[in-house]
């Protein structure tokens, strides 16, 4: 028996505001922009809209979008945990409430202003035992330590996965080259036309030294990006659909977001084999199947764990995998196409989900060769998207 | 120019479900949960056990030796609270649990995953202490 999600929804409208270090109005101003962009995208309007999902970390209340866009009636509303890893539960979720009836076009968002308002990567000690319920509890097993940013809890998971399997931080540059190498053709991206050399990733500064340095980290960005969702046989009226061909999330005992420090091998990223195990096997699809691969980059060693965890490579094999040009365009598997987090910016990962849309409707400023098929991977969360038949 | 607290690093958080952990360290002892039913050890501290949902849970004395099970030698970004860089480690402790702790008294040159490290205290604000990780002293 397929899967009841198999298929059954399609992504209708994308739509985004520009990335920007200073974007200069509200996160709900951004979301608002970014939503009607989408709907527009689609041929709907907000009258169509009776549903709503977010990441619970997101800044814009459900009430005040819904006023800010006029808004008549909401029936399902959402928000998924984990961060940037719940970034493709959002779909999850939207394809989830449609497909049960529970709402009939539902837009998932995504506003932030990682550059000039709050950031990530800004070194604060937390009064707070959690962050905004954004599935780190154990935030406060870090603070009194200095340990205080993601890129510093997760490079304690990177630290064990280059010694367990010999990896060192050149490999993870190679990965960082080739996208800041797409990035240089995106006029959206925060590295536009500033493509590096390895040398050039290998002299930028020590972030958490030895697994990430500077050119190893997303870029922090202002923005927003929107996604909308209907069911598929509606979606065959639209523009250009997107079909969700599958959509799964697995959350772990003893994982958080970056910070699953209490794993027994921290050098296997298993939310990743889980997902895979939800995505590939529950939905019937082989790795083989996926023609563009959008896989959440928020530091590039999670880019190689994500790569052995999914199983696009063994365990240990993807600093291979990557230097063998597998992640670019004539690659087996071209990868964040758009730059990645790394190149384009982070708008914690939803702006992957636009680029493997635009890559299935050949609209991608490194377009692969007619792909029927993408992934979009959030290390715990992903979908796979296809192009209608 | 303001005068520096003489104890920068920031306190910890203390809430119900962990008090007996941060209590236990500001006493100079390191400390974990094991099931009164179960016997299972557990760090962090949590309201119940996980794998008999017993509610009891005893505090006992861990001997504070185990080996670095992973670290980061933290450079930036940078807050005033800690002398940088910061070494960050997580270390397996001999009875079975992991925890995140720092090291201190080993160059960040000498810091190898494997290597045996014991606790001691570092205080905090707030009159509280933290456990952190140095050479064993069979080492010195």
């Amino acid at each position: 028996m397929s899967h009841p999600l198999a298929g059954s929804t399609a992504i209708v409208g994308i739509g985004q505001t520009e990335f920007s270090k200073a974007a200069g109005r509200s996160e709900t101003q951004l979301a608002s922009e970014a939503i009607v962009a989408a709907l527009a995208d689609a041929g709907l309007s907000t009258s169509d809209v009776d549903g709503l999902v977010s990441y619970t970390i997101d800044p814009v209340e459900e009430t005040e979008l819904a006023r800010a866009l006029g808004l008549e009636e909401i029936g399902f509303s959402s928000r998924v945990p984990y961060g940037g890893g719940g970034s493709q539960g959002v779909l999850l979720h939207a394809a989830a409430a449609v497909a049960s009836g529970a709402a009939s076009v539902v837009v998932a968002y995504r506003a932030i202003k990682a550059r000039s308002g709050p950031r990530f990567g800004r070194a604060e000690v937390g009064g707070r035992p959690t962050s905004s319920h954004s599935g780190t509890t154990a935030m406060q097993w870090c603070s009194p330590f200095g340990v205080l940013t993601p890129a510093s809890w997760m490079s304690l998971n990177a630290t064990r996965y280059m010694h367990v399997y010999g990896v060192e931080n050149a490999d993870f540059g190679r990965a960082v080259v080739q996208f800041r190498a797409y990035a240089a053709n995106n006029p959206n991206a925060h590295f536009y036309k500033k493509p590096i050399t390895l040398e050039d990733h290998q002299a930028s500064r020590w972030v958490a030294e030895p697994a990430i340095r500077l050119f190893d980290c997303c870029q922090e960005t202002d923005g927003s990006v929107a996604v909308v969702i209907t069911r598929a046989d509606r979606a065959r009226d639209s523009n250009r659909p997107v079909v969700i061909a599958a959509a799964a999330g697995a959350g772990l005992f003893e994982e958080e977001i970056a910070s699953n420090h209490y794993r027994p091998n921290l050098e296997v990223m298993d939310g990743s084999v889980a997902l895979a195990r939800r995505l590939f096997d529950g939905f019937g699809f082989d790795r083989g199947d996926i023609d563009v691969a959008m896989i959440y980059d928020a530091f590039s060693p999670i880019l190689l764990m994500q790569l052995e965890g999914l199983g696009f490579c063994g365990f240990g094999e993807a600093k291979d995998f990557i230097a063998d040009g597998h992640l670019g365009l004539d690659g087996s598997l071209p990868c964040n196409t758009n730059g990645g987090l790394i190149g384009e910016g982070y708008i914690h990962g939803l702006n992957l989900t636009l680029e493997a849309v635009r890559q299935l409707r050949g609209d991608s400023v490194n377009q692969v060769e007619s792909p029927t098929t993408a992934l979009v991977s959030a290390s715990r969360t992903g979908v796979i998207l296809q192009r209608p038949r | 120019m303001t005068d520096a607290p003489a104890v920068a690093r920031p306190s910890p958080i203390v809430t119900d479900d962990n008090q007996a952990f941060w209590e236990a360290a500001r006493q100079g002892r390191l400390v974990t949960q094991r099931c009164h039913q179960c016997g299972r050890l557990q760090h962090p501290p949590r309201p119940m056990c996980p794998t008999c949902h017993s509610l009891e849970q005893d505090i006992i004395d861990l001997a504070g030796t185990g080996v670095v099970y992973s670290y980061s030698i933290l450079h930036h970004p940078q807050h005033p609270s800690f002398e940088y860089p910061v070494i960050a480690a997580l270390v397996d402790l001999d009875e079975g649990v992991r925890i995140l702790s720092n090291l201190v008294d080993i160059p960040a040159g000498e810091v190898r995953i494997g290597m045996p490290v014991q606790v001691r205290f570092e205080p905090t604000r707030d009159d509280m202490a933290v456990p952190v990780f140095g050479p064993r002293d069979a080492d010195r």
